[in-house]
């Protein structure tokens, strides 16, 4: 393992990042979590048993697809880590049946989450009908309507769906309302966080579960191209696509990281969700982080296209990583994300994520400074998180096809 | 002025301290510091200011409804702290109850100085607790200040001795596992938390979470040094038509539960 498996601490400090900024009636629930994920990590039946629910259930290993007519047009090899091929579409369900397990071993019969896009509510609901648990998320009420085929979905696995109407009615207020039913029921419920963000052990633990993606990229990067890529490009919101990614690379030092965080309108503009290229440290949600917020630390509500990545703050590892210098993060804008949405469309028939669409924007865009760096073409693992089935229709309005 | 001041002030009295929370900037400034005014000489021996934040997660409807509201018409710390200092000499020690975040952003020390400066007695930290709290208890050293971490129904045994050893001023004991509320019952857990919390510490220890009235205050007050009550206030600010019925409906309330804990059999 490499250095970076040492992080976090224990008690969860990357750096100066991460910690535990919780009600101390949460600590109980975070302690039992902790020991729960550092026994099953270390205990081979429940490795075993998360190895073939992976394999058998949700369809990993993905691929390590290149992308080849895309490749030509752009001039880089670019390889797509096919996540969206994954069962219920997205990375999320490497995180959710780990989690669900664990719930199991915990003894507790309850699973919330929260969802931005419906990706992570998709997924926690299908482990709880798989793993027969109840389960309720928590979806900002702009959010159920901008995704509301995946409250459909959640709704026909069996899932209780509560639109949040406080604050922003997003992502960040659905979290908010997860952890009130969460330090209210925490006797018998899990709260299945979607992300590597959050309170410790959330970070390392969601890290943990999906950091098989970059395992996966690593192996088959190897074994298609004969050597390590020159960059590994994710989108970031909460930043678990990314994490997974990027974890297996941070201690090949020639392997350059690259997360693409949601740039809305456009960082000038105030109106995005780059927290760590446009906000600044602070505390949110269980952890120190990159945050956006005012003169006063009260949050600043994010914009961005894209639900799953219309989040004001950010996983402190990814803080940390920023700080370290081993990672870059960039924003990308709404408009350069659906340029490459509609690239990938037509180029290689993948309807891509708009989250997803973001890190292939900002792959792209560092293709010409990489190629004068290394004077040739470079090879670019993207993160193909998600497909984009649930984003049909918003993105039919944005390029204004949905009328004859 | 430590919060101890109130505490033994009760205690000669032979009952237990009425803790009252109000935020900072409802219904407006003058409006909250003229209720905190009101609240106190209704009977309230400990005053929380309320420090207005975006994310309040260990709040319920009526604080989240107050905080909102308190933003939308722009209050910024300043105000808190303005506050603060507009309540000081009222009779009664003020703390301030803050997520963490608002003080981070406004630097550990620098806070604590102000408040110092304003008369403010200490801080009331619900979402810190005392592994991630160096800065603040470096600084709350320095400026002399209480500071008042949480205990719950949860906590184990080694996790209350350790965080009562870094509190100062009191001990605020969560009764329920919940957010803030007003609630017809208050916990069955409570004595015995208060019963743990004593087994380890000689600090005062106040109960919160769900006194709704003097009755509920008068049972708490049998058992708990400090009586904390936050919504059943705020509510009858938030149910007001205007600024002065509001200003009559949270004095009633107060006195209603000043009466309840100078009643409790202890």
């Amino acid at each position: 393992m490499s250095a970076a498996g040492l992080m976090p601490d224990v008690a969860g400090h990357f750096g100066r990042y991460g910690g535990r900024f919780v009600p101390e009636a949460l600590i109980a629930a975070l302690e039992q979590l902790d020991a729960a994920y550092r026994h099953a990590m270390a205990d081979e039946a429940f490795q075993t048993e998360f190895g073939a629910l992976l394999r058998d259930y949700a369809n990993t290993p993905s691929p390590l697809y290149r992308a080849t007519r895309l490749s030509a047009e752009v001039g880089a090899t670019i390889l797509l880590k096919r996540e969206d091929l994954n069962h219920t579409g997205a990375h999320k369900v490497r995180n959710v049946l780990g989690q669900a397990l664990l719930t199991k071993r915990m003894g507790k019969s309850r699973v919330i989450a929260e969802t931005g896009a419906g990706q992570h509510g998709v997924a926690s609901a299908t482990a709880a009908a798989y793993l027969d648990l109840e389960c309720v998320v928590y979806m900002g009420e702009v959010d159920t309507r901008r995704q509301a085929l995946n409250v459909a979905r959640m709704r026909m696995l069996g899932a209780t769906v509560i639109p949040v109407t406080t604050g922003s009615r997003t992502l960040k207020d659905a979290i908010n309302e997860a952890l009130r039913d969460w330090v209210t029921n925490v006797e018998h419920t899990h709260y299945l966080l979607g992300t590597a963000a959050g309170p410790h052990p959330f970070p390392a633990m969601v890290r943990d579960f999906v950091r098989g993606i970059g395992v996966e990229a690593r192996e088959q990067a190897l074994a298609l191209t004969g050597a390590l890529p020159d960059a590994v490009a994710a989108c970031v919101g909460g930043g678990s696509n990314a994490i997974g990614v990027f974890h297996a690379f941070i201690g090949d030092a020639d392997v350059r990281l690259y997360g693409f965080e949601a740039g809305g309108d456009g960082i000038e503009t105030g109106r995005h969700a780059s927290s760590i290229t446009g906000g600044s440290s602070g505390v949110l949600h269980g952890a120190r982080t990159y945050v956006l917020q005012d003169e006063d630390g009260q949050t600043v509500e994010s914009h961005s296209i894209s639900a799953g990545l219309d989040y004001p703050a950010v996983g402190p590892e990814h803080a940390w990583l920023h700080d370290t210098g081993r990672a870059r993060y960039e924003p990308v804008t709404d408009a350069e994300a659906m340029a490459a949405f509609k690239l990938l469309c037509r180029t290689e028939g993948i309807i891509p994520a708009i989250e997803s669409a973001h890190g292939l924007a900002g792959a792209l865009r560092v293709v010409p400074a990489l190629r004068g760096e290394l004077g040739r073409d470079p090879v670019i693992v993207v993160n193909l998180s998600g497909r984009g089935d649930k984003d049909v229709e918003q993105a039919g309005e944005y390029f204004g096809i949905l009328k004859d | 002025m430590s919060v101890s001041v109130a505490y033994e002030k009760a205690r000669a009295e032979g009952r237990a301290a009425l803790v009252g929370y109000l935020p900072a900037g409802f219904p407006s400034v003058a409006g909250g510091v003229a209720a905190i005014r009101a609240i106190v000489e209704a009977g309230v021996d400990l005053v929380e200011v309320g420090l207005p934040y975006s994310d309040p997660v260990m709040d319920g409807p009526v604080i989240q409804a107050a905080s909102d509201r308190a933003l939308a018409a722009g209050v910024r710390v300043g105000d808190v702290l303005r506050t603060v200092e507009a309540v000081a000499g009222a009779g009664a020690p003020v703390v301030v109850m803050t997520y963490w975040n608002p003080v981070e952003r406004y630097g550990v020390d620098a806070f604590a100085r102000d408040l110092a400066a304003a008369g403010g007695s200490g801080l009331i930290t619900p979402d810190l607790v005392p592994d991630e709290a160096d800065e603040w208890l470096a600084a709350s050293d320095a400026h002399r200040l209480d500071r008042i971490f949480l205990v719950s129904p949860s906590s184990t045994d080694a996790r209350i001795a350790m965080t009562t050893a870094q509190c100062r001023g009191f001990v605020y004991a969560t009764a329920v596992m919940g957010v803030t509320g007003a609630r017809e019952r208050t916990s069955e857990a409570a004595p015995a938390l208060v019963a743990r919390v004593k087994a380890v510490t000689g600090l005062p220890v106040g109960v919160g979470l769900g006194v709704r009235d003097g009755d509920q205050a008068a049972r708490v007050g049998s058992y708990a040094d400090g009586v904390i009550v936050g919504s059943a206030l705020v509510s009858a600010l938030l149910d007001a038509p205007d600024e002065a019925s509001g200003l009559a409906g949270v004095r009633a309330v107060a006195a209603d539960l000043a009466a309840g804990v100078r009643r409790a059999q202890r």
